[in-house]
């Protein structure tokens, strides 16, 4: 480590701190009690690797890892692991996702052991939208796994060294691992009782699908506090910017798993400038989650308005004081 | 059928309760099965278990049933064959994302367990994690498979337990070794 230095080379890893499973980035600030900040990449249809270059740079500045998606709502895009590739070798944090739809036990195994050696320190195991919600809807479903049993796997492969077969591994992949959770769905009273079973599983951090219901979440937050899952997992809360309320609305009757009360579009409907209100009620969102507790970051997801995710979390204040941060934490952490 | 899959969740106290006095039977009968020989029983086991199970939970024959622990909902109906809990997807109306015409086999999940009392242990199976389905046992009787994990003939993974190691020094094994030894002097002799 370049101690005592101003600049450090983001690229370098981490020691491994006594007690994390990982050596990145996500992990120290969530265990230091810092409020975290993540943000989704939006997967270009490219071959081009400027494209994720030019995507991760607007984000990077505000954000503790950036996640790079798995074909999310069942489209194809360029793949979470190549994403993986790319940003690591320039040195930044990323969480990979991994969905069970479209790979076997076989492929995911393998694709975990490939992104530790490549430097990912965060995965984040996921169901995955049904193939009926993407562009290729004549696509074999896979589903070998379930985002919980994936979770058990890679916690063995990591805590005991071996793969699912019992064979050995010769060096278990350091991952900080991360479920999703989706509050806003039914069965709402059983949500926080699901996510107690994929911590149970292994999961160290859960994000949560877009919230844009807050009544709602404080009543799972009451039910994750109740059973002290809090204490056992770093919960991170979905926001992103609304671009209009036609948006909000085919958001809402198209995208799986997404719930966004009337009150919302209606407010998106009354503004004179929707797109400026979008982003105000991301901002105001962000302020009321941060103080329910139990909550230790928010997951930006800014589908194509990435370049306002710095003015959302410049604007909510939560990156206050962490300026220096970036600066200092070689220093500060070892 | 799809109704009398909705009546076994509303019933999934009284179905599990029949269940494990079924699967006690099951096991009290071992000598039995074993008499006629496990490798037989198969067919006619797994179409009596299909046809039952069929009927009252669309019962998919994974071979490693998990109904106990799912209130009664057979998961491998949710068209993403989640055993772990709901995807994110579901409806507002809690049907399912990918058939909307259908309830999520989740949603049911957990009411068949409130039901069969998610603080006795039978309904807090549901908390279980359950594990990666092993492909080979699809279309296998589980009630079968059942027995002879409970029995000892088989672990989780469908591995029959390595016979004991011969004991060193048994006369049999003696009498290997002298007769190799033999054999072998026989060959340099010649
Ligand atoms: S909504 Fe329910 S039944 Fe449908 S895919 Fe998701 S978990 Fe399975």
């Amino acid at each position: 480590m370049n101690d005592g230095q101003a600049h450090f080379d983001p690229a370098a890893p981490l020691p491994l701190l006594p007690g994390h499973s990982s050596g990145g980035r996500l992990e120290r600030v969530l265990r230091q009690g810092r409020f975290a900040v993540t943000a989704e990449l939006n997967p270009p249809d490219s071959a081009d690797p400027r494209d994720v270059y030019e995507r991760a740079l607007v984000l990077s500045e505000v954000c503790d890892a950036i996640n790079a998606t798995d074909a999310s709502g069942a489209n194809c895009h360029m793949s979470s692991v190549g994403i993986c590739s790319l940003l690591t070798r320039a040195g930044y944090a990323v969480i990979m996702q991994i969905s069970c739809r479209d790979r076997n036990r076989i492929a995911i195994q393998g694709d975990v052991l490939g992104a530790a050696a490549m430097g990912v320190a965060n995965i984040l195991c996921l169901t995955g939208d049904g193939v009926q919600a993407g562009d290729q809807p004549a696509a074999k479903p896979v589903f070998d796994f379930d985002s919980t049993s994936l979770l058990e796997c890679i916690t063995t492969m990591r805590d005991k060294g071996h793969f699912l077969s019992g064979r050995k591994l010769t060096t278990p992949p350091r991952v900080f691992l991360g479920a999703a959770a989706n509050p806003f769905a039914p069965p709402y009273e059983y949500r926080a009782v699901h996510i107690a079973k994929k911590i149970a599983a292994g999961a160290q951090f859960i994000q949560t699908q877009y919230c844009f219901d807050v009544p709602l979440l404080r009543k799972f937050m009451d039910q994750v506090r109740e059973q002290g899952l809090h204490k056992k997992a770093f919960f991170l809360i979905g926001v992103g910017p609304l671009p209009s309320a036609r948006t909000a609305r085919w958001m809402k009757n198209n995208v799986p798993g997404v719930h966004i009360p009337d009150a919302i579009i209606e407010r998106m409907e009354k503004a004179k400038d929707q797109r400026a209100e979008g982003k105000q009620l991301a901002i105001d969102l962000i302020q009321e989650i941060k103080e329910i507790e139990g909550v230790s970051g928010v997951h930006v997801m800014a589908y194509r308005q990435e370049e306002f995710v710095n003015e959302i979390i410049q604007a909510s204040g939560v990156m206050r004081n962490r300026q220096q941060r970036r600066a200092v934490e070689p220093a500060a952490t070892s | 059928m799809y109704a009398v899959r909705l009546w076994s969740v509303r019933h999934a106290r009284g179905l599990n309760a029949f269940y494990r006095a079924f699967e006690k039977a099951l096991i009290a009968l071992h000598p039995l099965w074993n008499k006629i020989g496990y490798e037989k029983l198969e067919k006619p086991f797994e179409s009596v278990e299909r046809v039952t199970k069929g009927f009252l939970f669309d019962c998919q024959m994974c071979g490693q049933c998990a109904l106990s622990s799912t209130g009664m909902s057979c998961p491998m109906n949710c068209p993403k064959n989640l055993r772990n809990g709901p995807c994110g997807g579901v409806r507002d109306n809690g049907h399912c994302e990918v058939k909307p015409e259908m309830k999520c086999v989740w949603v049911q999940a957990w009411e068949g367990a409130a039901r069969m009392g998610l603080q006795a242990d039978h309904g807090a199976k549901i908390l279980d994690v359950q594990r990666t389905v092993d492909n080979r046992l699809k279309g296998k009787s589980s009630w079968l498979r059942v027995v002879r994990i409970a029995k000892g003939l088989e672990d989780q993974a469908g591995n029959k337990p390595k016979p004991p190691a011969a004991k060193p020094g048994s006369t049999k094994d003696l009498a290997a070794v002298a007769a190799s030894v033999e054999a072998k002097k026989e060959g340099q002799a010649a």
